[in-house]
């Protein structure tokens, strides 16, 4: 079986578990609030190490963001990736999905050759599941999502298990492809100086602005986003509801109560 | 886009606190964007000086708009039958259709479909495109898009819903590439707003805020809505036009080839149909303790619920679980025990006609969202709950 070359997107979001609402303001609190890679972009990292450890071949991490992923990226290094390439520039910022994959796509072609691209399904910040397929759509390339397993049968085609709602499928896709994983693939490994290569130093991460990509701003970032966000706001929390006082026995008479008042029960 | 008047700066850096992104710093009282601005204007609404101003619409339609009429919903089958998530869309459709004076048209995609029609229409549908064919027997990508595709080159509809079902989410992506146009997933949110533009609104950062979003210049403008969010309309007896086409393999459609399928076991829990789910979280303690969960739901004719923490505990399968990454319900009652209110299970579960919460811990964030709050032990109260249901 022939080595593989193998592109993982990967994103660098704030810990949205760790975000909270403060009360007060009603306002997103920031600060402190760790960034990580993407957790499904791990698993996706993790199913392409794997493959690239038991057939050969390069695992390259490409991320679109702001100098401070340049971190994601070396934690990428740091899980065995070979080499790591950083889109940055103030021309991309504000992107939506689609141009977001646009400007992912276009790096993708000037990287040139590979077999296979992985993605997460979802960023945890954005959670629309849709950059991956349109990266897939801009290469004009065969898609698989939801994959829960990956094998690379001997004739050089992949098989994918994936987890849908109602049923598990199995599909059968020849290289190359583009796939999206969910976090059932795998358990994905922990960044180590073991797993050093040589490309792991700061000096290991290419970066590429607008102007090596070879795209005008009309392109790019917020302008060329045909979505736009009008308003944002946080949801509405304040407690609109009672408290029942009492001990169990009370607390249970008084809801009850309530319900049956309600004609609920 | 955002732009800056420095020299108004007084440095409060209210606009600071505003940002959600990280998008603006202020040092000292010179202001100045980062990278990670995204020109949604939190910021130009908290300052008072007016030294950050929006600076308009970027640019213009990239397509003739008005050529573009008609809500379209992309149907969805499950096990031959109208996916539930399709018949709510069709009534979201309705009513968008209707304040745009526009039709609503189904679009159907399978074999052996021809008697869903009248389904169709009597959930709001004007009119139905239907492909039956044995090359759309299973959803594959490449057929799939391709023939919606040519469907919306060739009538242009404004407005396309799709469900944010794992079908849903793999097809709609590859449409907006196709015609360069805007998406927006899980909307809980859908309206015509003061412009005739589609106003989409949905939760991010993980459920931490609501964002409203629209697609001014492209069309169509595309949305996906998760099962369980809107709601279906009756239209019974409602009549409508169905247009069927033929549809024959190409080369391209067997890219990706089904090897098998295996049907998950039929689940015996429906939460999304459920009027009564009483759930449970980590601080039931137990996997047993379920048991009394399980008893006080079967009082009340309703099923049992989870959150992520129960089930990432194998405390309970996944099909229980309410949440982002689970079910999003809307019972009449939603009973959480010793659930914290997670925003991420809030999301699955914040629409329920009642909410009520039992709890130890009086700053859980649960009861921010409960119609009732029970501060207490739900080992000691649900049997109590129990207890009195049966006098």
């Amino acid at each position: 079986m022939s080595a593989l070359n193998i592109i993982v997107t990967i994103k660098q979001v704030p810990d949205t578990a760790e975000v909270r609402i403060d009360p007060k303001t009603n306002s997103l609190m920031r600060e402190g609030v760790p960034s990580i890679i993407n957790p499904e972009d791990l698993h996706a990292l993790e199913a392409a190490l794997v493959l690239r450890d038991a057939q050969g071949g390069t695992v390259t991490v490409l991320s679109m963001g702001p100098p401070q992923a340049r971190d994601a990226l070396e934690e990428a290094l740091c899980m065995g990736a070979d080499r790591a390439i950083l889109l940055s520039d103030r021309a991309f910022a504000g992107a939506d999905t689609l141009i977001t994959a646009f400007t992912l796509s276009r790096a993708i072609m000037k990287i040139g050759k590979y077999d296979l691209i992985l993605a997460g399904r979802q960023a945890i910040d954005g959670d629309t599941a849709q950059v991956g397929p349109q990266i897939a759509g801009f290469l004009d390339l065969p898609q698989v999502t939801y994959a829960e397993g990956l094998e690379i049968e001997q004739d050089g085609s992949l098989i994918v298990q994936r987890g849908l709602e109602h049923e598990t499928e199995w599909v059968q896709v020849k290289l190359p492809t583009l796939v999206t994983v969910t976090g059932r693939i795998n358990h994905p490994r922990y960044p180590s100086l073991y797993n050093v290569g040589p490309a792991c130093q700061d000096s290991g991460i290419t970066v590429w602005t607008a102007k090596d990509l070879q795209l005008p701003q009309a392109m790019l970032g917020l302008g060329a986003s045909p979505t736009t966000v009008r308003k944002i706001f946080a949801p509405d929390r304040t407690m609109k509801g009672e408290m029942i006082p009492g001990d169990e026995r009370e607390m249970a008479a008084a809801l009850i109560g309530k319900l049956k008042e309600m004609h609920v029960i | 886009m955002i732009q800056l008047v420095p020299e108004k700066c007084i440095g409060c850096k209210l606009c600071v606190k505003a940002c959600l992104f990280g998008g603006i710093a202020v040092d000292g009282k010179t202001p100045r964007l980062t990278d990670s601005c995204t020109g949604c204007g939190a910021c130009v609404d908290v300052c008072r000086v007016a030294a950050i101003v929006a600076s308009g619409e970027k640019t213009g339609p990239v397509c003739d708009l008005a050529a573009y009429s008609g809500v379209w919903v992309i149907a969805e089958l499950h096990e031959g039958e109208l996916h539930s998530v399709t018949l709510e869309l069709l009534g979201k459709a309705r009513e968008l259709a209707d304040a745009r004076g526009a039709d609503v048209t189904a679009v159907l995609l399978g074999s052996g479909i021809a008697a869903l029609d009248a389904e169709l229409f009597s959930h709001g549908a004007d009119r139905v495109f239907r492909a039956d064919s044995p090359v759309l027997a299973q959803y594959r990508t490449a057929p799939y898009e391709r023939v919606v595709a040519g469907l919306i080159a060739e009538h242009k509809p404004e407005i396309i819903l799709i469900g944010a079902t794992t079908l849903g989410r793999d097809l709609a992506p590859r449409l907006a590439n196709r015609f360069r146009t805007g998406l927006t997933a899980d909307c809980t949110g859908l309206e015509i707003g003061p412009d005739g533009g589609l106003l989409q609104t949905r939760p991010a950062f993980g459920g931490n805020i609501m964002a409203t979003i629209a697609t001014p210049n492209h069309r169509p403008q595309m949305a996906t809505v998760r099962p369980g969010v809107m709601q279906a309309k009756s239209c019974a007896g409602k009549k409508g036009v169905a247009i069927p086409f033929a549809v024959s393999e190409e080369p391209g459609d067997g890219f990706v080839r089904i090897l098998k399928t295996l049907a998950r076991e039929k689940s015996a829990v429906s939460l999304e149909k459920a009027e009564v789910i009483v759930s449970g979280g980590r601080g039931m303690g137990d996997p047993k303790n379920f048991k009394l969960l399980a008893e006080l739901a079967e009082m009340l004719s309703g099923e049992v619920g989870a959150s992520r923490a129960a089930v990432d505990l194998g405390w309970l399968p996944h099909e229980h679980q309410v949440g982002q990454t689970g079910k999003t319900v809307k019972p009449r009652i939603y009973i959480a025990c010793g659930i914290s209110g997670a925003v991420q299970h809030l999301a699955g579960m914040q629409a329920s006609d009642i909410i009520i919460a039992i709890n130890r811990d009086p700053a859980a964030p649960i009861f921010q969202a409960a119609t009732f709050g029970l501060v207490g032990d739900a080992l000691k109260i649900v049997p109590e709950l129990i207890n009195q249901l049966n006098r």
